[in-house]
């Protein structure tokens, strides 16, 4: 049967073919619906982990108890999942275990651009990239038995274009794979220095191997039609090659990026004249090739900078010039994302802009607090920093200024890792505030449950983590629950949290608009006591804008949240029933 | 079949995804190749979105490039503008009259240009302009916008309309079918 299917969900069709068991992953785009695909299969047992480390771990653990198993991540959860990882390259498996990582070129949703294929050499794992969805179900598929086969976990690296475009996929019922016995065996999985020691000769045996494999294995491909251009590329940009050379050009397609071929490249270059890689992100391809002492054309014709294009290959290898295209001299505004109409953020971060605090700022949607007109974020590095990062700042600048910084943090990032940081800060003697912007979902990535929100990734009920007990255990004593929209009071308690010599939380509490159980209704007008102060518009809520001079708001964006009348200094915002 | 290329594009939160689901599902119900590459995370949020329709014998790109485009579906009148340059030279474009502000507009950082649809045509696109939004109110629901524009588009390509309609009627959950089934006869028989 053939479907049109996402790169992720065709992933997520692959490991059923091949029989996964067990899917533990932390939601991350561009590489989520990969797991939430999962769940259509029933006999998949999947679940959403606090974060990648954990769900690696919980991969590992069915690998090695004999359940093929997956971890999925984006680039930067891979970071996070990369103690388990390394370690894993040593012990190898027992049944198949394959880790996918998406990486984000272009950077659509992410904070960097970093290559995972550098992982693949680092932890000596070896790793397949196909280029479309049909690759993807496929690769995955092969993926596993690879993993048997050479006792080693396996990576799918994918990126954007491939995750989230959709393309035909044949597909197939799932093969019998019953669970592999196991078997206690402390040299392989126990990995203290004498066992490490010795399972480390059987790394680099099992490379040997799999580099005589990437020799002949059909996931390298060459296709040759000219022996002047020949291109060596890979992922997504294989496809934009051959939709700009076609047959102008001969190509080795790299289905398996690490470990690369040698034989194979040298053969494909001695019956070229020119050869190209053409690969997105890191020159990896390409310093490989230079290492073999071949002359290619890479990095100097292209960049190490965002996405590629059939244009821009067009234009590098064949000379030809962007085709001419409509245009029109208007000066185009651009469209920054913006927190929804109704957003809860909206209200915290009013209130902090309002205060002029200094705020460490984390990774959600509300990481657009930092655009105008809130402005309100002074810092974003990576999941958890928030916290940590603040009580760095305090230790840095001293008490009064940590009276006048805040983290802020969603409630999935905090248990992803901010809950470690908070330790920090109490274990050492810190007093900083730290807001949980509890929305009751994991937002940026489209609405995944986690351990704070009281529900499985089926859905089902189960233990909900209390977030004021948690940080209570921890050893704050000062934890407060506030409503970010009663700006009022939520202003108040920010002001006296801020005051204390002791850590703080404040928990953020109010659901994500865009979620089902929240029924906003109505919308909400400007009457005649509007006295044009403008003081709604810093809200920066897409619904009101000014319209003949005064403040307007647009019915059709606004559903009824109120905040901006509980903003309004003179009650000249009400709400109206539809 | 040479490769035809369709970007729709619009404001998070319009139904862009949905009407790229649809075009992609009816085309392969004529055989053709087919390749949807969609935008998912930050840029979903009340940002400019961007999909790419691909279809013909063969599909190798997902993505449209600068003058690759032969029909732009705009949800949007600034978003029709924003893609203008990636429609091949007198390409059609699709363009709802709806004007959504952007924030550097509503902080006043910016004024919302005038005369979008004039400046389309005088860039020597093939331009069908139309009020969806008032077509799905015709329709019966404000928010059938995206098949009241799908039925436009549908009828400027080979696709017969009984695939639109079966496609429509296989992707639509039942008790919003006939409201969408009615909102792409508006924009189809426009």
């Amino acid at each position: 049967m053939k479907k049109l299917l996402l790169g992720n969900a065709a992933v997520a069709a692959g490991a059923h073919e091949a029989g996964v068991r067990v899917v533990s992953s932390y939601p991350g785009t561009p590489s989520t619906e990969i797991t939430e695909s999962t769940v259509q299969y029933e006999d998949i047992y999947c679940e959403w982990a606090p974060n990648e480390k954990v769900a690696a771990e919980v991969a590992i653990g069915a690998a090695i108890g004999g359940a093929r198993a997956m971890s999925c991540c984006k680039h930067v959860g891979l970071n996070v999942m990369a103690d388990p990882i390394f370690t894993a390259s040593y012990t190898g498996v027992n049944a198949g275990l394959v880790i996918c990582v998406a990486d984000d070129p272009g950077m659509h949703s992410s904070q960097n651009e970093q290559d995972s294929r550098h992982y693949a050499k680092a932890s000596k794992i070896m790793m397949l990239e196909p280029s479309d969805s049909s690759e993807c179900k496929e690769f995955t598929k092969q993926a596993f038995s690879l993993s048997e086969k050479f006792d080693t976990p396996v990576f799918i690296r994918l990126t954007t274009r491939v995750s989230h475009s959709q393309s035909l996929v044949d597909i197939f019922s799932p093969d019998h794979i019953t669970l592999k016995p196991y078997e206690k065996n402390a040299a392989k999985y126990v990995m203290m220095p004498a066992n490490a020691i010795k399972r480390h000769v059987d790394v680099e045996e099992r490379m040997e191997k799999i580099r005589e494999f990437a020799e002949k294995t059909d996931l390298n491909r060459v296709e040759m039609h000219s022996d002047e251009i020949g291109v060596i590329t890979s992922g997504a940009a294989f496809m934009y090659a051959k939709e700009a050379l076609g047959d102008n050009a001969s190509y080795l397609k790299i289905g398996m990026p690490y470990p690369l071929p040698e034989r194979l490249i040298l053969n494909f270059a001695a019956r070229v004249k020119k050869l190209y890689v053409i690969e997105e992100l890191d020159p990896i391809i390409e310093e490989h090739c230079k290492s073999l002492g071949l002359e290619v054309i890479g990095k100097e014709a292209f960049t190490l900078l965002g996405e590629y294009s059939v244009n821009m290959i067009k234009k590098a290898v064949l000379g030809v010039d962007e085709p001419e295209t409509a245009k029109s001299d208007i000066n185009i505004p651009v469209r920054p994302p913006v927190m929804c109409a109704g957003c809860p953020h909206r209200g915290t971060f009013y209130v902090l802009k309002k205060l002029g605090l200094t705020v460490s700022g984390d990774i959600g949607c509300y990481t657009l607090g930092a655009a105008a007109p809130l402005s309100t974020i002074d810092t974003c590095i990576c999941m958890g920093a928030s916290v940590s990062a603040a009580h760095g700042m305090a230790k840095a600048r001293g008490k009064e200024f940590n009276k006048k910084l805040v983290s802020v943090i969603g409630d999935s990032t905090f248990i992803h890792s901010g809950i470690t940081g908070l330790i920090d800060i109490v274990y050492n003697k810190g007093a900083n505030t730290v807001i949980i912007l509890d929305n009751s979902i994991t937002g940026m990535t489209g609405h995944q449950d986690n351990p704070t929100t009281g529900k499985t990734i089926r859905g089902e009920a189960t233990k909900q983590v209390d977030l004021m007990l948690l940080c209570k255990a921890v050893g704050v004593d000062s934890v407060r629950i506030a409503d970010p929209f009663d700006v009022k009071s939520f202003e108040k308690t920010v002001k006296e949290e801020i005051e204390k010599d002791e850590p703080s939380v404040i928990i953020a509490q109010r659901p994500c608009a865009l979620l089902k159980k929240v029924k906003y209704t109505g919308h909400c007008v400007i009457t005649d006591k509007c006295r044009n102060c403008k003081q709604c518009l810093k809200a920066g809520c897409p619904a009101i804008f000014v319209k003949d001079g005064k403040p307007f708001i647009e019915p059709t964006q606004c559903n009824g949240c109120t905040l901006c009348t509980n903003i309004c200094p003179f009650g000249a915002i009400v709400k109206e029933d539809r | 079949m040479e490769t035809k290329s369709i970007m729709i594009v619009g404001v998070g939160g319009q139904g862009t995804l949905l009407a790229s689901r649809i075009l992609g599902n009816a085309v392969i119900s004529e055989g053709y190749d087919v390749k949807v590459s969609e935008v998912h995370g930050m840029s979903q949020r009340g940002g400019n979105v961007v999909t790419y329709v691909r279809y013909g014998d063969k599909v190798y790109s997902p993505i449209i490039d600068k003058g690759g485009a032969d029909m732009i579906l705009a949800f949007e009148e600034l978003e029709a503008l924003r893609a203008l340059p990636y429609l091949k030279k007198g390409g059609k474009i699709i363009v709802n009259t709806q004007q959504i502000d952007p924030m550097p507009v509503i902080t006043g950082a910016v004024k919302y240009p005038e005369n979008i649809i004039e400046a389309l045509k005088a860039s020597g696109a093939d331009v069908t302009a139309a009020d969806a939004l008032e077509l799905a109110l015709k329709a019966g629901n404000i928010k059938a916008v995206n098949v009241v524009l799908i039925g436009i588009m549908a009828k400027n390509t080979s696709v017969p309309k009984k695939v639109w309609v079966d496609t429509i009627k296989k992707t639509v959950p039942e008790k919003f079918l006939d409201v969408n089934l009615a909102a792409f006869e508006l924009g189809y028989n426009l």
